[in-house]
């Protein structure tokens, strides 16, 4: 049956957290009534990436993106766009600098700029539907390797790529194949690791909720390139959608064949298995992981011996991140050539951020290597929220560092943001406005790691613990001048000593917020204040009774009654009861709270 | 070993758990999502016979519950409270969230409230930036919470 018209509606996580499934069921409703069923379509597909605006409608053939769409939208739609061909303007996207509606996505600032690669499918097709897979080249590059290349020569076409490992260390991917493919064994494995642990970021999982299928379709071409016939996804426990799409994906493939055993005709037998990891950011480290796999704690091992040549029970293992894997098909089917012409010199492709944060356009989303920071945060992301100004950026998560204005030029990739002081990592840009404070910031990193390492090593278990210690002690006004050189002193043997990869980049929030925002720390230190005014004790909150016109507006907000007055008087806060949560500098509407 | 006293039909569970996955130790791992799921949490006692039917010193089962933060020792509430503390919340204020939770219901992170309805937990990143701050209260989400909307979302769970 052929459809005249798709709604396809955003099924991801971000999405269906604001109702997204209810608008679905009453798409279909309001098609039903009107018989319109067999002529309309509508499509749960995987992420958008414009989550900021979701839940997310979007009408083909015309492009049409609908934001911020509620159940209660759903009638007009039907009865305004589909049955009379009238855009429903109020829920047309808005462009804030020009604010004007945008009536479809190929307008919208936020797309324009991006070139989707790894998140080709994303956000088209069904996710738990084969044959739309199947129809936008899905398996070809499965069937051209299996039919018409040999394992050497796909190794040779990911290599001539130059695709560098995304899930943070950006390792040449064909140099991993071939290192796997040399050793001999009775059993070799390809593992996906799909245990995004970086907070913040959320790439690898709208992946495999919206294309699940390249996912396993890349591991079957690994599996056959390094003469693996088993693959196992470690993947978040936490992570239910994306698990349960994976699993239907796992099993369409094995009832067409393209699992199993003789996959399309061939000798090449390939299975995929599913194995959970149950929150430890630490086994993103790929020895860490295979002890994970194997049932115990996730610590890592020295290296050598690398998995390839040992790694899984003991067998060669190929551990490629989600997001790297997604690109592997269309590598084959495109060639080596096309994808090596998207990049910079040393980084070829694409990289798929998730840029969230004090930013207008929070999402996901997907731009060629060699994108400068202000083109992702200003163009794409359409600015900083509420005309704030513009501080610093932090990317790589835990292990990245904070750039500020003075790198927002810079072309990004692995080189470069390693040169600037942070990394890649998984790709996590979370942006910060002049109300941040980088002392807060650089603790709240180290807090994450504090709890994360595994303990194995003392660098990282004590290191750690002590950074955060002089930063939780400058952070409440209690620092003293030598505590600078402490944290860099301590910062540089971590990174220099530490076993792993959590280790030797942990110290990186610390040392680049020192680099980069040193009057903050001496603010903190020498003057005992937080210029941000984010540190709790080094400010209190105090109404100025000249401006405050007794609306009692801030004493029904505040959660904890700690402002008293009489209406249509000045009020004031009681500094024993209040919590500085900030709710009633928010709500007062004549500016007459301030921070001191 | 101590005794084991947990009930009859809780330790059939288990072991019916553990022959699934072969008794294997390869699969602690899978087993504990399954025994977690199905009691709520691992105590002491379901740990130690897990180790008895695998074979291994309970140490060693101790040692991987007590590694990956999914796994819990102590029960949660009726209601289970999550705050996400991903960076994307955190920077849009979901410490302050966090805290006005603690302070409503006076317990900390990990902890359960006395009559066993409320139980609150920090997470890293639900996924959706795009609703920060983000809160669970079992299933169900909720975006852009203030700390004034605390209130209304314990509210809307008691009794």
């Amino acid at each position: 049956m052929s459809y005249k018209m798709h709604v396809l509606v955003c099924g991801g996580t971000g999405c269906r957290a604001s109702n997204s499934q209810e608008i679905i069921a009453r798409l279909r409703e309001s098609l039903e009534e009107r018989h319109l069923d067999g002529e309309v379509q509508v499509i749960a597909t995987g992420c958008f990436g414009f989550c900021e605006q979701g839940p997310i409608v979007k009408i083909m053939p015309d492009n049409t993106f609908y934001t911020r769409v509620t159940p209660g939208d759903t009638a007009e739609i039907i009865n305004e766009h589909v049955v009379k061909g009238r855009k429903v303007e109020r829920l047309l996207y808005k462009d804030p600098r020009e604010d004007k509606s945008v009536s479809d996505s190929k307008h919208m600032g936020f797309y324009q700029k991006q070139l989707r690669v790894a998140l080709r499918n994303c956000g088209f097709i069904d996710p738990e539907n084969l044959e739309e897979y199947i129809a936008r080249d899905g398996y070809a590059a499965l069937a051209k390797c299996l039919g018409e290349m040999t394992p050497r020569e796909v190794i040779d076409e990911i290599k001539r790529s130059g695709l560098r490992g995304r899930g943070g260390g950006g390792f040449p991917t064909g140099l991993k194949w071939e290192f796997a493919g040399k050793y001999r064994a009775d059993q070799k494995y390809v593992v996906c690791n799909a245990d995004e642990g970086d907070p913040g970021a959320f790439m690898d999982r709208s992946i495999m909720e919206g294309d699940p299928h390249s996912v396993i379709e890349a591991m079957a071409i690994c599996g056959y390139s390094i003469g693996a016939s088993k693959g196992l996804v470690y993947i978040r426990a936490e992570y239910p959608l994306a698990i349960q799409r994976l699993k239907i994906a796992i099993e369409q493939a094995r009832a067409c064949g393209l699992l199993g055993e003789r996959i399309l005709g061939s000798d090449f037998n390939f299975s995929i298995e599913l194995r959970y990891g149950a929150g430890a950011f630490v086994c993103g480290e790929e020895t860490a992981l295979i002890h994970s796999m194997e049932g115990a704690r996730g610590e890592p091992t020295m290296k050598p011996p690398f998995p390839a040549e040992s790694g899984y029970l003991g067998r060669p293992t190929n551990v490629n991140n989600v997001e790297t894997l997604a690109n592997i098909p269309v590598i084959i089917t495109k060639g080596a050539g096309w994808f090596n012409k998207i990049g910079t010199e040393r980084s070829k492709g694409t990289k798929v951020f998730a840029l969230a944060g004090k930013i207008n356009n929070v999402g996901l989303i997907e731009v060629p290597m060699g994108t400068t920071l202000r083109e992702v945060i200003y163009e794409i992301g359409g600015g900083i929220k509420n005309g704030k100004k513009f501080k610093a950026v932090q990317t790589g998560g835990p292990s990245g560092g904070c750039l500020t204005e003075k790198h927002l030029d810079v072309p990004i990739d692995f080189d470069n943001l390693l040169a600037s002081g942070s990394m890649m990592g998984s790709g996590g840009m979370i942006v910060m406005d002049e109300d941040d404070c980088m002392v807060a910031v650089a603790k709240f990193y180290l807090e994450f790691t504090v709890e994360e390492s595994c303990g194995k090593c003392t660098p990282c278990r004590v290191g750690n613990k002590r950074l955060h210690e002089i930063l939780d002690k400058i952070t409440r006004g209690e620092g003293e001048p030598a505590d600078v050189d402490r944290l860099r002193n301590l910062g540089k043997v971590i990174k220099d000593t530490a076993l792993c990869g959590l280790g030797q980049t942990s110290p990186n929030p610390v040392l680049s917020t020192l680099d980069n925002f040193p009057g903050e720390y001496a603010a903190h230190i020498n003057e005992r204040k937080c210029p941000a005014g984010r540190c709790k004790a080094l400010l209190s909150y105090v109404i100025d009774p000249r401006l405050c016109i007794g609306c009692t507006l801030c004493t029904r907000a505040c959660p904890a009654a700690a402002i008293v007055g009489n209406r249509k008087e000045p009020h004031a806060i009681d500094a024993a009861k209040c919590i500085k949560c900030g709710t009633c500098v928010e709500k007062c509407k004549f500016k007459a709270i301030f921070i001191r | 070993m101590t005794t084991i006293t947990l009930p009859k039909c809780t330790i059939e569970t288990l072991v019916r758990i553990c022959d699934k996955h072969g008794n294997q130790t390869g699969e602690l791992i899978n087993i504990l999502h399954e025994a977690q799921g199905e009691l709520g949490y691992l105590p002491r006692e379901v740990q130690e016979v897990i180790a008895r039917q695998l074979r291994v010193p309970v140490s060693r089962v101790y040692g991987v519950v007590t590694f990956y933060s999914f796994f819990t020792m102590t029960p949660k509430g009726k209601h289970p409270i999550s705050v996400c503390m991903g960076t994307a919340c955190y920077v849009r204020g979901a410490e302050t969230v966090l805290d006005e939770f603690k302070r409503r219901l006076g317990i900390n992170v990990g902890d359960i409230t006395p009559d066993g309805q409320f139980s609150l937990d920090s997470l890293r990143c639900v996924g959706a930036c795009g609703l920060a701050p983000v809160v669970l209260v079992g299933e169900k989400v909720y975006g852009r919470v203030t700390p004034a909307a605390v209130e209304k979302i314990l509210a809307e769970h008691a009794g």
